[in-house]
């Protein structure tokens, strides 16, 4: 038994020396509690829908997020917007299709089944807008990212006046949590930029804990059903290995040796 | 195989087994007599077997949803991943699946080296092992490229690219590789054929290591020829498949954690940027699987060189068997042995983590004295110790030492080997 408890701590600190590779870039981030985080992390709804808000006023007018639909803002484990209001966010926004039985392209208002309308309408002419840098699609942007959520989060709170010695050229913004510190995106967050309905004070802390929390959950649209799922599985392979255990010990106690 | 003739009690059973002896080795498999002393390191055979397994099934599924295409093949993952039923589930059992798999290999190997097991008469199923090895690291690789994120772009792009460092035909072939010039939709969709058949092989393999096995049965933890049937060996079923389920379910507890828990920790998160031929990461780093062999690869400071190292840094332990001249299987009974074995772990696990980091500065140095090491290791600390090592008494028998009065020798010999 003593051995198979080596065994098992062998196999958990090598885990450890793994993840430890993986952490040694880590840079100090600006920590938050996240609510989707642990054994049972869920993503908090309300943070959820505001972060939607903030993605669509202020975003999404640069970034899209092709892997959506309108139809997952309804869907469990995600903002949960009900049918009713995922249907009107849908149809406020205007959709090509096409052809029609004319072999003209015609547009209509969104439907749940369309994905999010992207921004521009190729990467091209959103290069030709931002001076050069494409703006990432921000489907996956947070598994995309080293520091993750953290990073995300710190890095929308990261702008600082360039310290002496560097010089910026135009269109080129100072952030002390960017790779190289150097971002082509200008901050874009400022205390009451958005209006929450649901009364909660858009500060830059709040308004950026809730576009990160809305972008974990586009990452991971499933996590919610993860967590539950892993905590039932893991619960019952520990029981199935503990009656194995004693059915092990039972077997091999025919015989004289240890197991 | 069998050192008993079976014969089925029913009529249609002697019938069938007559024609065609399915149910004589069942029968084989299991009475199979296994020395009764083996410990947990022993149960990662059974634990690698449920690894492919598993790795086939999900597979299976995977490439229902998939598509090869350049442009295609990062979008379906995002499909199985969102809107397949379970698809991130499978996909995530998949991914660190792979990793699950090279940690049971590289536990497996190990404990090959620290009890000999590859020593006469079972030099064939390890040079097997090692092939299988080669192509696991293949299908890895392969599978790799297949989300088309830009770590796969880029894998892929160094990896095929040493090719180019044999002298005369290599830019060919690695022009015939990629099928173009550049690592493209061609490229993706031969390594995804590649990737489909390569398990499949591995499989084969796989029955030809546990045939050569059962030839001489099992190697244990003294490391000595136990009589087949005799009271030193016990049944494989049910004593072996209850210990190894046992195990199995252990494996499988942190297997889960990392599916459920964290998916992507293994994984490199540039993966989740759609490849790009024109952006380079900022690092180019291999699964952390294969890290010893880039530190090995990058500890040379010549392309073609660093391809060989590489190479024979894998190869060499095919010859093993004829590079440790000791007699004595067991690092039990060789007190040296044992020490250096223990510095060859660390020796592994130092070009793991250099192969991770940056080659420069002292990661490079360090990673140059870790692979000179191992070369010396197995080229020649081996067959010196051979000669030179003075070993401990063995054993007649597993149970010889419980009639010396002890209670069971073998097993506290193995306690205290694993306290070293």
């Amino acid at each position: 038994m003593k051995k198979f408890f080596r065994i098992f701590s062998l196999v958990i600190l090598f885990s450890g020396f793994l993840l430890n590779i993986q952490a040694a870039e880590k840079i100090e981030y600006l920590k938050t509690d996240w609510s989707f985080k642990g054994l049972f992390g869920k993503f908090d709804r309300a943070a959820l829908q505001r972060g939607y808000q903030v993605y669509t006023e202020v975003c999404s007018s640069c970034h899209s997020m092709k892997y959506l639909s309108y139809r997952n803002l309804a869907e469990k484990g995600g903002p949960e917007f009900s049918i009713d209001q995922a249907k009107a966010i849908a149809a406020s926004f205007e959709v090509k299709d096409g052809p029609n039985a004319d072999g003209d392209m015609f547009t209509r208002p969104g439907r749940l089944s369309d994905k999010f309308v992207m921004p521009y309408d190729n990467v091209q002419a959103a290069q030709a807008a931002n001076g050069g840098a494409y703006p990432p699609d921000m489907s996956v942007l947070v598994k995309a990212r080293g520091g993750g959520v953290d990073y995300i989060y710190s890095l929308l709170q990261g702008y600082e006046d360039p310290p002496a010695g560097i010089t910026l050229d135009d269109g080129v913004y100072y952030n002390k949590y960017m790779y190289g510190n150097k971002i082509k995106m200008a901050n874009q967050l400022s205390d009451g930029l958005v209006e929450y309905s649901d009364g909660t004070i858009a500060t830059v802390e709040q308004m950026s804990k809730d576009v990160t929390t809305f972008l974990m959950w586009s990452a991971e649209p499933h996590l919610e059903s993860r967590h539950q799922m892993g905590f039932k599985a893991i619960v019952y392979l520990i029981i199935l290995t503990i009656l194995v255990y004693f059915s092990m010990k039972r077997i091999w106690s025919r015989i004289e040796t240890e197991v | 195989m069998s050192d008993h003739e079976y014969t089925p009690k029913s009529k249609f059973g002697k019938w069938f087994n007559d024609r065609l002896p399915l149910l004589t080795l069942a029968n084989h498999l299991t009475d199979y007599p296994t020395p009764k002393n083996l410990n947990y390191w022993w149960t990662f055979g059974g634990i690698l077997t449920f690894c492919l397994i598993t790795q086939i099934v999900t597979g299976l599924v995977l490439a229902m949803h998939y598509i090869a295409h350049a442009d295609m093949a990062f979008d379906s993952v995002e499909h199985i991943m969102r809107d397949v039923n379970y698809g991130w589930l499978i996909r995530y059992i998949h991914a660190n699946g792979a990793s699950m798999f090279f940690l049971a290999v590289y536990i497996h190997i190990f404990r090959s080296l620290f009890y000999g097991s590859y020593k006469a008469p079972r030099e064939i199923i390890w040079i097997i092992g090692i092939i299988i090895y080669l192509l696991m690291m293949a299908a890895a690789f392969l599978g790799y490229v297949l989300p088309w994120g830009q770590m796969s772009f880029w894998g892929a792009t160094v990896i095929t690219n040493l090719f180019s460092a044999i002298p005369l035909v290599g830019e060919g072939i690695v022009t015939w590789l990629w099928g173009g010039y550049s690592v493209d939709n061609p490229t993706l969709t031969r390594f995804f054929t590649l990737h489909y058949l390569i398990p499949f092989l591995i499989l084969g393999l796989v029955v030809l290591h546990i045939w050569a096995l059962h030839v001489p049965g099992n190697n244990n933890p003294v490391g000595i020829d136990v009589k087949k049937p005799s009271k030193d060996t016990v049944p494989f079923h049910p004593y072996i498949v209850i210990k190894d389920g046992f195990a199995l379910l252990m494996f499988m507890i942190v297997f889960a954690f990392f599916v459920f828990y964290t998916p992507n920790i293994l994984g490199h998160a540039d993966n989740y940027i759609e490849a790009n031929p024109l952006v380079t990461p900022a690092h180019i780093v291999p699964e952390w699987y294969l890290l010893p062999f880039y530190a090995i690869l990058r500890s040379v400071p010549d392309k073609l060189l660093g391809v060989v190292a590489m190479l024979s840094a894998i190869l060499i332990l095919a010859a093993l068997p004829w590079l440790d001249t000791s007699k004595i299987r067991s690092a039990v009974f060789r007190p040296l042995y044992k020490q250096f074995y223990w510095i060859l772990v660390a020796d592994v696990l130092i070009l793991g983590y250099v192969g991770a980091m940056p080659a420069e500065g002292l990661y490079l140095l360090v990673a140059r004295v870790a692979t000179a090491y191992y070369f010396l290791h197995f080229l020649v600390i081996l067959p010196v110790l051979g000669w030179k090592e003075k070993t401990l008494p063995i054993p007649l028998s597993i149970t010889e030492p419980i009639l010396g009065g002890s209670p069971n020798l073998a097993t506290a010999k193995n306690k205290e080997s694993l306290n070293n």
